[in-house]
């Protein structure tokens, strides 16, 4: 079945929900659908919009954790992205990073390219991470449930993933506009 | 022949700060030395590595990448959709594995090609030599503030003293 059965809401309206409980912190969102809806939802300077280097959102979130430990940064990353660098769940457990939240927004398709599907319908990501090593783990499947989530890993100390499963929608939401090194320029400036 | 600790030592002056990648048997001396220091973070891959230096980077670190030139390869993507477009520098201090032909079969094609490899990406790349060194690091440092892309370093067997010499 797919998407998996409660399965309610969509990627941008779970975006939405969590964007709305971030301020300034250091948001590096995957390469695809999730930047573009993410800019058109909240265009922040905290937020590095990838349009390449697929799979490897948690590795520049996790470098930039190690540059600034005093900030808590953030990833939105999808299924298709995890499975791509899955290696970095294991890097993460085992360098601990105490402030990064790995949130993976996982619709079980390859959405961006017209919805071919991943294997996460088969292969629980979130347990992944668990037997890797993430101190916290959650799988939610609807608005309430990753508020109330998202509102208690930023609470804790990391590293943490929150698996929201998400259905196919994606939004209308145009390419990102900004040029790359103008990205890279703006997110420096905002997280210095 | 260079020693491991005054290589980790000319890169520190320089003001590199993050130390990522993924072994080779001819960084093994630079790796312990790093890890000596408490300086080294490793990696699973080496495109990882490249990704991880380039959030390091955006949090206000100098960072270098060790690897051995098969990493290259895993890298490419990497080095050409994230750090290219995105003008986010870092030091490759690539190991040159199937130099001259000599080496196990699994070096000898990207032994051959990686300065061409490289080229054709136009990454700006130098091999270290002893007495050389000291432009040679003066040129990386130069290279890396005012182009902002990565910059490699190769690493020839022999000049810089590894675990078993």
């Amino acid at each position: 079945m797919r998407p998996e059965q409660g399965t309610l809401i969509s990627r941008a309206q779970a975006m939405a929900a969590l964007l709305e409980l971030l301020t300034d912190q250091p948001v590096i969102i995957c390469n695809g659908f999730p930047s573009r809806e993410a800019q058109k939802l909240v265009d922040r300077p905290t937020h590095f919009y990838m349009i390449g280097s697929m799979g490897s959102a948690p590795a520049i979130a996790l470098g930039v954790a190690l540059a600034k430990p005093h900030k808590q940064v953030i990833t939105f990353d999808g299924d298709g992205n995890v499975l791509m660098g899955m290696g970095t769940l294991a890097t993460v457990a085992a360098l601990k990073p105490k402030n990064f939240i790995h949130v993976v927004f996982d619709n079980e398709v390859y959405g961006t390219t017209g919805n071919q599907p991943t294997i996460s319908n088969v292969v629980p990501l979130e347990k992944v991470a668990k037997a890797a090593g993430y101190t916290n783990v959650e799988r939610v499947l609807d608005l309430d449930d990753l508020v109330y989530e998202f509102k208690d890993m930023l609470k804790k100390d990391g590293p943490s993933m929150l698996l929201i499963k998400v259905n196919e929608f994606a939004e209308d939401a145009g390419r990102v506009v900004l040029d790359p090194p103008d990205i890279t320029k703006r997110f420096m400036k905002a997280i210095e | 022949m260079i020693e491991s600790d005054a290589f980790v030592q000319a890169l520190q002056d320089m003001g590199v700060n993050f130390f990522t990648g993924v072994p080779d048997s001819m960084l093994g001396g630079i790796i312990a030395e790093l890890m000596d220091r408490r300086l080294y973070t490793p990696a699973v891959r080496e495109d990882e590595a490249v990704a991880m230096a380039a959030g390091a980077y955006m949090g206000g670190k100098v960072p270098a990448v060790l690897m051995q030139n098969s990493g290259l390869g895993t890298s490419l993507n990497t080095l050409i959709s994230l750090n290219l477009i995105y003008h986010q520098p870092c030091i490759l201090i690539v190991s040159w594995r199937g130099q001259g032909g000599k080496d196990a079969p699994e070096h000898l094609v990207m032994g051959e090609v990686m300065p061409q490899l490289l080229d054709t990406m136009k990454i700006p790349h130098r091999t270290l030599t002893e007495a050389g060194a000291i432009e040679d690091f003066k040129w990386i440092a130069e290279t890396f503030m005012k182009q902002r892309i990565p910059v490699a370093l190769f690493i020839t067997k022999g000049v810089v003293k590894g675990l078993h010499p």
